[in-house]
């Protein structure tokens, strides 16, 4: 309790109640909860003086805690699932959660694709699994309070394991529909064996008008010589307070690559927390954030680049229109003994409106003589001579805008290998396009 | 009909063009001639509604329409066309999606339904062949990687697409060899007719060969200092334009 006489705001003594109140309830083993929280309430919610918050404070932007969902009932989840739109389309194994719970009846197991294994992690928690012992594998992440927070409260997800060509996509949708506001932990890990392949979809949706609080982590263990497409959606609603966590650990001679798309929230904050644990791996690791209104977004990420002769890329392309603010910060770590690494990390924002703002902090810590490392950032606006150019043949202004920012996402997006996505992400900024004054 | 009257026009203080009278029949082929730095591109890019430049008297009348009051976008609309001097590269966005996008801006503004995707290819790929461009550049980014001439035969194509009523052509024969300037000129002869009208903005007497104008007017220290038929064309590729700077110094 000694973190208590700390804890200042309403939010923290709220999530101080809520823990007391949930843990017995929640599955499994409630010590190593107890741990988690017990960081997290060392230093409690983070404010702008802590580094890696600077530019989102969650001590003021989260003034209170919502309460944590309860299992939704088998209509409201497959209410819920028949609203939910994100990605909803495309072909792929559905893996729904609803209000922070695994929505089992929506999966067939009896039928799963070849090379699939799914886990329920309420379950497996409550029984002691053997994968448990691989959760949580990236230490960014554990130092992390927002991910901490998740190993506090998470209540269910699911662990999948990939063996093999895996060529149905993998689709995890994380749905939160409720009148009220609730908060949500899911968590969910992917284990994917030596030499897999797979496409993991991942969309997050809220109700409109209600101010949501999910807290969703997704972590991936990636062997040897496998090959990862990852793409995330966030569609959250128009109030939710949605933070995340993205933590992978991937082998030698892998490809990995990974975008995530902002287009929802009134606050997000996205953090990835990427280590190269082998050699000759490459990753890209690309956002596309859109942002508008008074949002904020947040996206965060660290690349440890933990082995020797690793690439990675990282674009983050992000437009900011009305009073919105964005924020990016990227790190690439490179460790004495990480020789002939190559990484690069670019963020580029475009502002559309004079109350816009970018926060922009990309840093390298090198700490290896034999490396090629270099970031960059930019932010601007429009290029008035292309908008005059587009103009003169007859293209209304703000159709001549959408051309150039669908240009600049699309950098981000192009790297999305499979088609049907690809276009749904494209439709994606087509619609926030649209629906742009 | 264009009618400009006394267009003064400036950009960060500096007068470009001083009290500029011009006028051009429907169905007329203008030629501007006059050394570097006179205004011509100022003119074009004043005429098509680029906002750098501070009009400070005069106006643009085209068709009874007052373009000075009106967004680029209503100047194209109302039949206002300028190929570019320097037509700009747009990363990312397709060939095709801007022609369609613009296709479709043009058709919107005269009440037409859109066009249909095969009727667009259709459309475009026949105004590519008469103009000798290759299917595989209107799969690129919108003149990105272009060569010099590629850029301004693109430029022609969207005239020949869009069916303005006032073409402005800058220094489009620049960086084309012989035989480009030949179907560039073919292009652009094909789409004479009686109510469009062109203003040819050249150096040389050669573009004149092929797109043979019906007035020739010189600019210098912007403003029209002589007009005449095609042979004042003939005239300044002989004699250089030193006349018309000494009339302005004077
Ligand atoms: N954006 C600009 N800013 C400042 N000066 C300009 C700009 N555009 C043109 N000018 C100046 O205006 C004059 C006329 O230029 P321009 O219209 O390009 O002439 P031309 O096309 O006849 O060669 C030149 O002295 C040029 O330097
Ligand atoms: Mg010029």
């Amino acid at each position: 309790m000694a973190g208590v006489t700390l804890m200042k705001t309403p939010a923290e003594t709220g999530l101080v109640q809520a823990f007391e109140t949930v843990k017995a309830t929640l599955p499994g083993d409630v010590e190593s909860r107890a741990q988690a929280f017990e960081l997290f309430e060392r230093n409690g919610l983070p404010h702008r003086r802590v580094e890696e918050f600077k530019y989102t404070d969650l001590r003021a932007l989260m003034r209170e805690v919502a309460p944590f969902a309860k299992v939704p009932s088998a209509d409201e989840a497959k209410t819920a699932l028949r609203d939910a739109k994100a990605l909803a389309e495309i072909n792929a194994l559905q893996v729904p959660f609803v209000n922070g719970h695994f929505v089992r009846d929506a999966v067939d197991f009896k039928n799963l694709p070849e090379g699939v294994e799914i886990v329920p992690l309420a379950e497996a928690l409550a029984s002691g699994h053997d994968w448990l012992t691989r959760l949580s594998p990236v230490e960014w992440a554990r130092q992390n309070p927002v991910y901490q927070l998740n190993s506090s409260f998470m209540a269910d997800g699911v662990m999948i394991r990939i063996v093999g060509q895996v060529t149905t996509p993998v689709h995890l949708r994380f749905v939160t529909s409720s009148a009220s506001a609730v908060a949500t932990a899911t968590r969910v890990l992917v284990l994917i064996e030596d030499g897999a392949s797979v496409k993991l979809l991942e969309t997050h949706e809220s109700t409109n008008g209600v101010s949501h609080q999910p807290n969703d982590v997704v972590e991936l263990i990636a062997g040897d010589q496998t090959n990862v497409h990852h793409v995330r959606v966030n569609a959250e609603g128009d109030q939710a307070l949605a933070l995340s966590t993205f933590a992978v650990k991937i082998g030698a001679e892998a490809s990995f690559n990974s975008i995530n798309v902002v287009a929802g929230s009134a606050t997000s904050r996205h953090q990835v927390f990427a280590i190269l644990n082998g050699e000759n791996t490459k990753a890209q690791i690309n956002g596309a954030t859109m942002l508008k209104g008074r949002q904020h977004g947040d996206s965060t990420l660290v690349v440890e680049h933990a082995a020797p002769h690793c690439e990675s890329r990282e674009l983050f392309k992000t437009v900011v229109d009305n009073e919105a603010t964005g924020v990016f910060q990227g790190k690439i770590i490179v460790p004495h003994h990480a020789q002939k690494t190559d990484g690069r990390m670019m963020s580029a924002a475009l502002l559309l409106a004079d109350g816009a703002a970018m926060n922009n902090k990309p840093e390298l810590e090198i700490f290896a003589d034999d490396v090629q490392c270099a970031h960059g950032a930019t932010c601007g606006q429009l290029d008035e001579d292309l908008l005059f150019y587009l103009m003169a043949r007859g293209i209304p202004k703000k159709e001549a805008e959408s051309l150039l920012i669908q240009a600049f996402l699309g950098e981000a997006i192009e790297f999305v290998d499979n088609e049907d996505v690809r276009e749904a992400l494209v439709h994606t900024v087509e619609e926030w396009l649209k629906a742009r004054t | 009909m264009l009618e400009i009257k006394n267009l003064v026009v400036q950009i960060e203080d500096k007068r470009i063009l001083n009290g500029l009278n011009l006028t051009v029949n429907n169905g007329e082929v203008a030629a501007i001639m006059g050394p570097n730095g006179s205004g011509k591109s100022t003119l074009s890019y004043v005429i098509a509604g680029k906002e750098d430049y501070e009009v400070l008297d005069g106006e643009i009348i085209l068709d009874g329409q007052n373009l000075l009051e009106m967004e680029p976008d209503q100047r194209a609309a109302a039949g206002v066309f300028l190929a570019f001097q320097y037509p700009l590269e747009i990363p990312g966005v397709a060939s095709m999606t801007f022609l369609k996008a613009a296709m479709n801006a043009q058709r919107k503004s005269r009440g037409q339904d859109e066009l249909s995707t095969p009727d667009f290819i259709k459309r475009v790929n026949a105004a590519a062949a008469k103009l000798e461009i290759p299917k595989d550049m209107l799969k690129r980014a919108l003149n990105v990687g272009f060569s010099g001439g590629e850029k301004k035969r693109m430029e022609i194509l969207q005239m020949a697409l869009l069916e303005p009523t006032f073409c402005i052509l800058d220094e489009t024969d620049s960086g084309l060899d012989i035989d480009a300037l030949r179907i560039v000129s073919e292009g652009v002869n094909a789409l004479r007719s009686p109510d469009r009208s062109f203003l040819v903005i050249t150096h040389y007497q050669r573009l004149l060969n092929h797109i043979v104008p019906d007035t020739v007017h010189v600019m210098s220290a912007g403003r029209v200092v002589k007009s005449g038929g095609k042979e004042l064309a003939l005239e300044l590729e002989a004699n250089g334009y030193a006349d018309y700077r000494e009339s302005e110094a004077a």
